[in-house]
């Protein structure tokens, strides 16, 4: 457990919840950027007039930045104060606050402020730095103040357009970030749940015991185990392998824990010569098969058979997992793709990696097929007893 | 002094095959008396033979290595002298930090031979301090205390935590008799199935008291004994008896029940 926690990557740091911390954030880590493009476009501005008029750079910088930098407070304390008013709202009506708020609804608002607000304050400040006196921004005559408020009105357009499709940029890049990590995440779950280690080393200590007892099958033990792990290994690879390929690996797996076991597993691969060629996923049985004996053969006191079956029925592939062992210890697991959870089976070493295996054979016949394949996992109902798995899927076309 | 003896309990023959063959070069006084292959026949043969060790795998079919010891520990006869365990046991089967703090003798397959050889040489060396009747089942019971607490009731530390149950769902035949938790006065391992003891009924339901346990309140439920779970609202008295086992009677019910060594801890004064 230790090391499996130390391998894999962090989790993704939690969430914030609540829209007013989730804008915060948001504006937190895009200040500079805000603040950078808002003053580029003020000096753009300035540029500008001083060009049209030809007279003082400095003062025009000044009253530019004062109401550019007052229009992005007021659309950033607008966004503010829009998800507060979301947080209270959720909370009066007892539900919880908003993971995912776009905090851009509290914007519009914003803009509207920034566009009737911002030149006035933006020139009041202006004057407090400048120390002049402006005509003021209602004496619409001045063409002076019908040039300030036409640009103000840009200026404030302008910066939040760039500002969004930033944030937008940004957070699509974390988006992708977290989906690659996930992926990433997945892939070594996978590996790790087929590769489990208390098979390998359980595998390895039989190899070394057989080693001083008996050569020749030892190295036998070491061909299967070979095959097995450069199988395993290649699995991510390959799109696809021939059924036949499929029951070979399968084979090598159940030699392995039939040397373990000894007489323990009695096994049984039934495999239609006219199935043989049949594409199938790469290793899409092995955690079926893992499960039936580590949950259904490797507890039961007196062993077991276990069989493995490809059918073709009509238009579709059938492939089961069946043993004689343990049983699904009273509760029946009958689950498809209505119920795509897994019911946990409660036996002696349920370990979340098994339900792993179940729910990766589940999402890779999502992927392959949609709803057009099932796995089913439900107490074999003969006299025998155990427990059976089956995978239905349309019958692969050979390619 | 006898020969020390011991029994191997490992469910795969030729790691069985193995230790043997290992042992018997390492330790030649050592007498091996048994090799059995599933956790149930661990128990009971150990009680048979009464060894000086026992090497218990710890995932075996039947019931893991640490509840064989547990049944050993339980029913360990007064005033023998209780064996020195060692688990075996292969990569994370169990939290290697757990034996490590209860300081119990452990190996992990595959068994090197140097891990092997410390190993007898500490058996040895423990065995050749017991000269006087010192029975040493005290340090097993904290040891093992110790390991079950860890995990209780199973060999998985860190299973999710499980919803608590509300009613018990009994059926017989098409009828389900649903009894409210609180009314159940203590619950009994038979075999497959668990008994459910009210104060006027009794209920058998197709679980396993390991599954049943994670499920109830353990402020409320005590586990007395491997196969027993009693309400502690619905405990009378506990007399502590000679063998160290305690016996209870009950509110609401006439018989009495036996605390094990290995829960009787659970019983002094305030």
């Amino acid at each position: 457990m230790a090391l499996r926690k130390s391998t894999l990557p962090e989790p993704a740091p939690a969430v914030p919840t609540g829209a007013l911390l989730q804008t915060w954030q948001r504006l937190r880590t895009s200040a500079w950027r805000q603040l950078l493009v808002v003053g580029t476009l003020c000096l753009g501005i300035a540029v500008l007039l001083t060009a049209l008029d030809g007279r003082g750079f400095g003062p025009k910088l000044v009253y530019s930045l004062s109401i550019g930098v007052v229009c992005t407070g007021l659309v950033g304390g607008a966004r503010l104060f829009v998800a507060w008013v979301h947080d209270q709202l959720r909370r009066a009506r007892g539900l919880p606050t908003a993971t995912d708020f776009n905090g851009w609804a509290g914007a519009i608002p914003g803009a509207l402020l920034a566009m009737t607000l911002g030149p006035f304050i933006g020139l009041t400040l202006g004057d407090l730095l400048t120390g002049k006196q402006s005509a003021s921004v209602w004496n619409l005559a001045s063409s002076n103040t019908r040039i300030t408020l036409v640009l103000s009105l840009l200026g404030t357009v302008i910066s939040l357009v760039v500002i969004s499709s930033l944030e937008r940029l940004a957070s699509a890049r974390a988006a992708a970030e977290a989906a690659q990590r996930q992926a990433a995440e997945h892939q070594l779950r996978l590996l790790q749940s087929q590769l489990e280690p208390h098979m390998l080393f359980n595998t390895l200590a039989n190899l070394r015991v057989l080693i001083g007892l008996d050569a020749a099958q030892a190295q036998a033990m070491l061909d299967r185990l070979i095959s097995f792990l450069r199988a395993t290994l290649n699995a991510s690879r390959l799109a696809s392998h021939p059924l036949a390929t499929e029951f070979e690996r399968i084979a090598d797996y159940l030699a392995l824990m039939g040397v373990r076991m000894g007489a323990r597993l009695q096994t049984q691969l039934n495999l239609p010569e006219a199935l043989r060629d049949l594409p199938v996923p790469p290793l899409l049985l092995q955690p079926l098969v893992e499960n039936a004996i580590k949950h259904g053969l490797e507890p039961h006191v007196q062993g077991g058979l276990i069989t493995v079956s490809a059918q073709a029925q009509g238009q579709e592939l059938v492939l089961t997992v069946r043993d004689t062992g343990a049983g699904l210890g009273g509760t029946p697991v009958a689950t498809s793709f209505a119920t795509t959870v897994a019911t946990p089976v409660a036996t002696p070493f349920a370990t979340p990696g098994s339900h792993f295996g179940v729910a990766q054979v589940r999402e890779r016949l999502i992927t392959l097929h949609g709803n057009k394949a099932a796995l089913t996992i439900e107490p074999a109902a003969d006299a025998q007893g155990g427990t059976r798995a089956t995978i239905r899927m349309p019958l692969p076309r050979l390619t | 002094m006898n020969p020390p003896r011991a029994l191997i309990a490992e469910d795969e023959p030729l790691l069985a095959a193995g230790l043997r063959a290992d042992l018997a070069s390492l330790w030649p006084g050592l007498q091996v008396l048994a090799t059995v292959g599933d956790g149930l026949q661990a128990a009971t043969q150990a009680l048979a033979l009464r060894p000086d060790v026992c090497f218990f795998d710890i995932r075996m079919p039947g019931c893991t290595g640490l509840e064989a010891a547990q049944a050993l520990a339980e029913d360990w006869p007064e005033g023998v002298a209780f064996p020195l365990l060692v688990f075996v046991t292969a990569y994370d089967d169990y939290a290697l930090q757990a034996f490590e703090a209860q300081a119990v003798d452990y190996l992990v397959k595959p068994v090197d031979h140097e891990r092997l050889a410390g190993c007898v040489a500490r058996l040895q060396a423990r065995l050749a301090a017991r000269v006087a009747p010192v029975v040493g089942i005290e340090q097993a019971l904290a040891q093992l205390r110790g390991l079950l607490g860890a995990a209780p009731g199973a060999v998985t530390p860190g299973a999710p935590a499980q919803p608590r149950l509300a009613v018990i769902q009994a059926q017989v035949g098409n009828l389900v008799h649903l009894v409210p938790v609180e009314e159940v006065v203590y619950f009994e391992a038979a075999d497959k199935y668990v008994r459910v003891i009210t104060a006027q009924k009794e209920h058998l339901i197709r679980t396993s008291l390991r599954e049943l346990l994670p499920q109830l309140d353990a402020q409320a439920f005590w586990q007395v004994h491997r196969g027993t779970v009693v309400q502690a609202r619905c405990i009378g008295s506990a007399r502590r008896e000679e063998s160290g086992k305690v016996t209870l009677t009950l509110r609401g019910r006439p018989e009495t029940l036996v605390a094990s060594r290995l829960y009787a801890h659970l019983f002094k004064g305030m």
